[in-house]
């Protein structure tokens, strides 16, 4: 089967960029720089390591356009985080025309900052410039300069030292235009010493007529002794083609907490890394993927020891149905001088039938002896004695696959911050999965 | 008032017979006792009858009521009332004990009524908690992963809390003393007579004379080689237990 890559990239000019005098000049510089990567890098093609098995040739990226100038829909569906959940709770709401901020008078007085990036760059510039473009750099590729430079908007998380945030903070990213791509930055920045719970949800209507494109660039620092538990939910609407450009820097006794869960779209390039810089840091890493249809998700993922005694666990699950595959790559890299370290990575991947595949390719990069690194890599179908003892007990057999596959997410959905937020993706994955 | 007849029934397993003509009939309430040495066909037995893939029948019959069981899906068969306590339970990972067990319960109340909404959280609460009290389980059992992890002697206690939730009407024991220590072993005997009480055909298929100190059987037969070659009252397991089964391969040219 021949493969081919876009004969086109993107068809946006440096006029699309906001750089307007109302726009903090922070922004203005910023986008500048991430035009210039842009038209510096080019667009990745199936000879590049990172994306030798994610062809773009589906997809017409010229004739994607900016929503620039658009109204928002009065009716916004397709999310997960029921009202129940979000009840009372601080939000911010993101579109392409802008973020809506709700929060409590209670975050408000802890002293957070929980805004808009513009907002943010314009009144506490010195604290975007510690982030912006300094953990994932538009020069990590091409989406994440096109990602830089065309973000109109984002989300700035700011938790002063020594603030511990007892409510759990909400976004819900809402993607739907057909024919557009939609780009946000997302900016998480934990002083010393504080502590955040953060979900995030990016969605689109189920179904589109025509596709559309999203590109999200997370920067994430975990200060010293900080504690950051965050959770990034993606369901996006069978047309989406989702790229990510996601990054945690972990401090000297930092921890985080990652949650990832990737329930649509119909591609997904996802770059997540994790960067261990101070003595001390821990960083865990759950991730979990259903793909069914003709879907295409794939990841690759970074752990890297760049101080002595750091410790980093990730986890991958993927269940695939229909015609659908899945990519993982992952890599713990242990830096020179990086003793007494402790990394695992996991990827375990169930088929759901013959026709998917699930490519699943562990790495280990370690320049160093004192450590304990290890991988495990898992492809197998639905094991036919658990099937045969289920049914057994009366239970029918799409029922009987579908109890596995939900104790085969189990341990990723206990990791989530609120036990809802676990069963809302349960439940996500269980009407597409009867629906068969 | 229950029947299981099984009539001539042959069974390969990968073009290899192993089952060359069983007949036996279970009725509700009697306790059968199916002894023999291993690898004479007694598990195939068990298999066979719930419908294990692998397990083909190449001849004979099987019904429970009149029902042919022998076309229908493992489910199916479940929902007419027969069980299988396994050997090897496997595990589920990720799955509850009690999620399993709502599950089971609910995909049989949709069996007979397919309006059926399931069993209230309450209602299940309460039945399983009694189940539990039965088996002398602690309740905390009911959230962990099915058979994930457990001792043999808690695999087995969780196949008769099973058989003791659904209420089946004729229940296969496969070896189900197997790897029990003596303390266990009362319980689950416990376990199996209490549901016996309620008019419940049992089948219990083991090589040791052991489990029948605790369950006596109305019947016991004698597999060897495919075919059940003996059967008579209890004593008869008592003779097995004192003379082996020599006298049988003889007396049958086995």
């Amino acid at each position: 089967m021949a493969r081919k890559q876009p004969k086109k990239g993107f068809d946006f000019s440096r006029d699309m960029i906001a750089d307007s005098d109302k726009v903090p000049a922070l922004l203005r510089e910023f986008r500048s720089d991430a035009w210039n990567a842009y038209q510096d890098l080019p667009f990745p093609t199936l000879k590049d390591e990172a994306w030798r098995r994610t062809s773009l040739s589906g997809f017409d990226f010229n004739k994607i356009q900016l929503p620039n100038g658009k109204a928002v829909p009065e009716n916004i569906t397709g999310s997960i985080l029921t009202e129940s959940i979000l009840a009372k709770k601080s939000i911010a709401t993101l579109s392409p025309a802008g973020v809506e901020i709700n929060q409590t008078a209670k975050l408000k007085k802890q002293g957070v900052i929980f805004s808009s990036l513009t907002e943010a760059a314009e009144k506490h510039p010195d604290l975007v410039k510690k982030v912006l473009g300094k953990i994932v750099s538009p020069r990590d590729g091409k989406f994440a300069a096109a990602t830089a430079a065309f973000a109109n908007h984002g989300i700035f998380i700011y938790v002063p030292k020594g603030i511990q945030v007892d409510e759990t903070l909400f976004s819900i990213g809402f993607a739907p235009w057909e024919g557009t791509a939609h780009f946000f930055q997302f900016l998480v920045y934990l002083e010393e010493g504080s502590s955040l719970t953060y979900i995030h949800e990016s969605f689109s209507p189920e179904k589109n007529s025509q596709p559309s494109l999203s590109g999200e660039n997370v920067e994430i620092f975990v200060g010293k002794n900080a504690n950051l538990k965050i959770a990034e939910i993606q369901s996006y609407g069978d047309q989406v083609w989702s790229f990510g450009h996601k990054k945690a820097l972990v401090d000297r006794d930092g921890y985080l907490e990652w949650e990832i869960a990737a329930l649509g779209s119909s591609l997904s390039k996802h770059f997540i890394t994790v960067d261990l810089i101070g003595q001390g840091a821990e960083g865990r890493v759950s991730g979990m993927f259903f793909a069914d249809q003709t879907q295409h998700l794939s990841y690759n993922t970074l752990q890297r020891h760049l101080a002595p005694r750091t410790t980093s666990d990730l986890l991958f699950k993927g269940a695939l149905d229909g015609k659908s595959r899945s990519v993982w790559r992952g890599m713990i890299y242990v830096a020179p001088g990086a003793q007494y370290i402790d990394g695992y990575q996991a990827n375990r991947n169930l088929l759901l039938n013959s026709n998917v595949r699930a490519d699943s390719i562990p790495g280990l990069e370690i320049l160093n002896n004192d450590v304990r690194c290890t991988h495990g890599s898992t492809v197998g179908k639905i094991d036919p004695e658990q099937l045969f003892y289920l049914l057994s007990r009366g239970i029918p057999r799409h029922e009987a696959e579908q109890l596995v596959i939900q104790g085969f997410f189990d341990d990723i959905f206990s990791r989530f911050p609120l036990q809802e937020v676990g069963e809302q993706i349960w439940n996500k994955i269980k009407n597409r999965f009867s629906l068969k | 008032m229950s029947e299981l007849v099984i009539n001539n029934l042959q069974v390969s397993v990968e073009d290899t017979e192993i089952l060359k003509g069983v007949n036996l009939t279970i009725k509700s309430g009697e306790v059968h006792a199916v002894m023999g040495p291993n690898g004479t066909g007694k598990s195939t037995l068990a298999y066979a009858l719930m419908g294990h893939p692998k397990y083909k029948i190449t001849e004979g019959e099987a019904t429970l009521d009149g029902k042919d069981l022998l076309d229908l899906d493992p489910n199916e068969r479940s929902k007419l009332g027969l069980f299988l306590a396994f050997q090897y339970p496997v595990a589920v990972p990720g799955v509850s004990v009690a999620n399993f067990l709502r599950t089971a319960i609910n995909a049989h109340r949709k069996g007979q009524n397919p309006e059926d909404k399931g069993i209230s959280i309450p209602d299940f609460r309460k039945k399983l908690k009694e189940k539990m009290a039965l088996l002398d389980m602690d309740e905390s059992f009911a959230g962990r992963y099915l058979n994930d992890g457990f001792s043999g002697g808690e695999k087995k206690r969780v196949e008769i809390l099973q058989m003791a939730t659904l209420e089946p009407k004729i229940s296969i024991l496969d070896e189900t003393d197997s790897g029990l220590d003596i303390d266990a072993l009362k319980i689950v005997a416990h376990g199996i007579k209490a549901v016996n009480k309620k008019d419940q055909g049992i089948l219990v298929i083991t090589h040791y004379q052991r489990i029948l100190n605790y369950i006596t059987p109305d019947f016991v037969h004698v597999m060897l080689n495919g075919r059940i070659v003996e059967s008579g009252g209890p004593e008869l397991a008592l003779r097995l237990e004192e003379e082996g089964y020599e006298w049988l391969r003889e007396k049958h040219a086995v």
